[in-house]
């Protein structure tokens, strides 16, 4: 197990914004495992809501920015396998599409220092029992980006199964999308709607309290559609459920 | 004639690449159709589990994967040699070789040829590319009829309908609609007709037996062309490709030009690749392979036309180019979230699923097929199936970007994606902007957002939205020094 990693919070713009308890469970559990964190003040947006949507240009100055921020930190975590994905996999392309190869050299170096949450634990850290307690029944949906953009495999799963007082049912269907995608939820709204309509079949059949994931714009768009059919079940952020002790 | 990089686009008018709705409402039909969405959900759930569990048992398959997509690269990096190598050794061979520029153009070339032979009637082995220059009609307009000869394109004619998968034509048809279908148009199926799978089969095996007894024209398209040889090569399953391959006098084989491999040894690679991600089959139970024409044994004319219809256009495209990867194996419309609620009508195009959506708007120019490239969610399945590996999560990305590139006036969209990308290029304003947003929890009722104004009123028509907190993260840090004071 590796001891006393400053790490930048790289908090992603929506759980900022609108979720921020997510924020706050990543950074208490970083530090209960012995870690410096620190939040990058000038941190803005990612960018990958103008990339997935054809706004390379737009998308610029917000790589740009996003490399000056983290360019001084040697591990950058966020709670998003969508975002750290899109750094990882996307950054440089765009610069390089743009015309700008030192912004690209940049940003394959920050690439290569950026975490989802559950890699950082599981790979760096070399943690995979983090002390957490969470007696309540889950299911877990393994987000599209997390899965098949930064392939974490199962460290998702392995961190949950070693929570104290977790009742983990799998979800079936597990590795299908959601039907966010962006702004594709608005774009497609009906296709994206009968993505969602399948994928709580899925979480209901299971009894679950509360679907856990990965990455809040995927939770958003669940608990979107399961508070708007009444349902009682919950999402919850991997990091919540980390973060939660006796 | 020969093709050259960045040849005109496909043609609008002819052929089957555009449909005359964006996808959003090209799919709302098939979404509201429950019986449609069940024989889909069923259909592609049983293909998918048969290629995994192939696919499982290939011990190379990741290297295989590496393989073809190398040289399908290196193929398509020196097309023109290559296709220059394909006419010589198949005029060598006995074949006649006609260039197409365009849609329009391979039609006349086809339709001249089945004239000249006095045929009436043409029979058909089961053909993308033939499909998607809408040859059946050109011909039909000259007085000869196509009599498609695949079981499921078969239904598919009778029922006056559009393909809707690549492999599976009629994949959106359940036996008890078929049927239907060969009740009312097949004028010899037997009276007492069942929806039972094998009297369907039965039934339209005798209606195609007359066909290929009388043909003497028979048309197909190619899977893959040997360059080194000249010898071209089809894949199926129902042996009824063999028949149009080998009985009728004269042959003519439409090709796009991207079909092609350089030599025997790469075929092998393409020979273990296409069936296991295709059908889900170790192996497809026929594969015709011919070399020109061969005294007193099959076809006494062989004509290969190489069609060009936008390819060179999306050659011209570096990260684009990607997409003439494909080998039409259709994993990735069988494993697409979108594909398996919206069927492949809603693209509007012979190419559904992620591949179309990456090729029909390159062949047509995109501006033709704008609303294609957002037709996903980008999950990246068809990436993981695609066993040659086209990057489609990225190419629809890149082609996203080359529609937006491609608008010339400003849009609400386009306005609001500058405003947001200034907001957030700076701290202050993105924070100031998060506090703005607080306004938002006005619009809750009992801890959910219900409705919002368009575009986002798309989101509340089936989603609750999440209510601003009271604090945002970057504030709770500010005021807690990260928690550290204890709160």
């Amino acid at each position: 197990m590796v001891l006393d990693v400053r790490v930048a919070l790289f908090v992603t713009c929506l759980v900022d914004a609108l979720f921020p308890d997510v924020g706050k469970a990543t950074t208490k559990l970083l530090r209960r495992l012995g870690h410096e964190v620190v939040f990058p003040a000038n941190q803005t947006c990612c960018g990958q809501m103008h990339i997935n949507t054809g706004y390379q240009a737009d998308a610029l100055p917000l790589i740009r920015h996003h490399s000056r921020v983290f360019d001084p930190y040697d591990a950058i975590v966020a709670p998003s396998g969508s975002c750290a994905g899109s750094v990882r996999h996307q950054h440089a392309a765009v610069a390089t599409r743009a015309g700008r190869p030192g912004l690209a050299s940049r940003a394959e170096s920050i690439a290569s220092r950026t975490y989802e949450l559950s890699e950082f634990l599981v790979d760096v850290l070399g943690v995979d029992d983090v002390g957490a307690h969470y007696p309540h029944r889950v299911t877990y949906h393994p987000t599209c980006h997390s899965l098949r953009l930064l392939r974490v495999g199962d460290k998702p799963l392995r961190l949950l199964r070693n929570v104290r007082g977790i009742d983990l049912v799998e979800l079936p269907d597990a590795d299908q999308c959601c039907g966010f995608g962006g702004t594709f939820a608005v774009k497609n709204a009906d296709t994206s709607t009968a993505m969602l309509a399948d994928k709580m079949r899925n979480v209901l059949s299971t009894r679950a309290e509360a679907v856990c994931a990965g990455d809040s714009s995927c939770l958003m768009h669940i608990g979107g559609g399961l508070s708007r059919l009444r349902t009682g079940t919950r999402t919850v952020h991997l990091a919540e459920i980390l973060a939660s002790v006796e | 004639m020969k093709t050259y990089l960045g040849m005109p686009t496909a043609p609008a008018g002819v052929g089957a690449l555009r449909g005359s709705l964006s996808f959003p409402d090209a799919a709302k039909p098939a979404l509201a159709n429950a019986q449609l969405r069940r024989n889909l959900g069923h259909a592609t759930r049983t293909i998918r589990a048969k290629r995994a569990a192939v696919v499982g048992e290939v011990p190379d398959w990741e290297e295989l994967r590496l393989a073809g997509q190398a040289i399908k690269k290196a193929t398509m990096a020196r097309l023109d040699e290559h296709l220059e190598r394909l006419e010589r050794e198949v005029t060598a061979r006995g074949g006649q070789v006609h260039w197409a520029l365009d849609a329009n153009a391979a039609n006349r070339i086809v339709t001249e040829i089945v004239l000249a032979s006095g045929a009436t009637e043409v029979v058909k082995v089961k053909s993308m590319a033939t499909q998607e220059i809408g040859l059946n009609e050109a011909l039909e307009s000259a007085g000869v009829t196509a009599v498609e000869t695949d079981l499921a394109e078969l239904i598919v004619q009778l029922g006056h309908d559009r393909p809707s998968h690549i492999l599976v034509p009629a994949i959106h048809r359940n036996r008890s609609e078929i049927k239907e279908i060969f009740q009312r148009e097949m004028h010899d199926a037997p009276a007492d007709l069942t929806d039972d799978p094998r009297r369907l089969a039965m039934a339209a095996r005798a209606h195609l037996r007359r066909r290929f007894l009388a043909a003497r024209v028979a048309v197909s398209g190619a899977n893959f062309a040997v360059a080194e040889t000249g010898t071209l090569v089809v894949l199926e399953s129902e042996g009824n490709g063999r028949m149009c391959l080998t009985l009728p006098e004269t042959l003519i084989t439409v090709m796009g030009i991207e079909k092609i491999v350089p030599t025997w040894d790469d075929l092998g690679v393409f020979m273990q690749l296409l069936p296991r991600s295709s059908t889900g089959e170790r192996m497809n139970p026929y594969t015709s392979m011919w070399t020109g024409v061969t005294p007193g044994d099959g076809p006494r004319e062989f004509h290969l036309v190489l069609l060009d219809n936008g390819r060179t256009a999306a050659l011209a495209d570096e990260v684009g180019r990607e997409a003439l990867h494909c080998i039409r194996c259709s994993a990735c419309l069988n494993v697409c979230p979108v594909y398996e609620r919206t069927g492949g009508h809603a693209y509007g195009s012979v190419y559904p699923g992620p591949i179309g959506a990456v090729l029909s708007p390159q062949l047509t120019g995109v501006a033709a097929n704008a609303s294609l490239p957002y037709a996903s969610s980008l999950c990246g399945a068809c990436f993981d199936a695609c066993p040659v590996r086209i990057d489609i999560p990225s190419l629809l990305v890149h082609l996203r970007s080359r529609v937006v590139e491609e608008r010339r006036l400003p849009s609400p969209e386009s306005i609001a994606m500058a405003a947001a990308s200034w907001l957030m290029a700076s701290p202050r304003r993105f924070a100031g902007a998060s506090r703005a947003a607080r306004v938002g929890r006005l619009l809750s009722r009992r801890g959910r957002i219900s409705t919002l104004p368009p575009p986002l009123s798309a989101w509340t028509a089936t989603r609750d939205a999440p209510v601003p907190p009271p604090e945002t993260f970057r504030e709770w840090w500010r005021r807690t020094d990260g928690g550290r004071d204890g709160s």
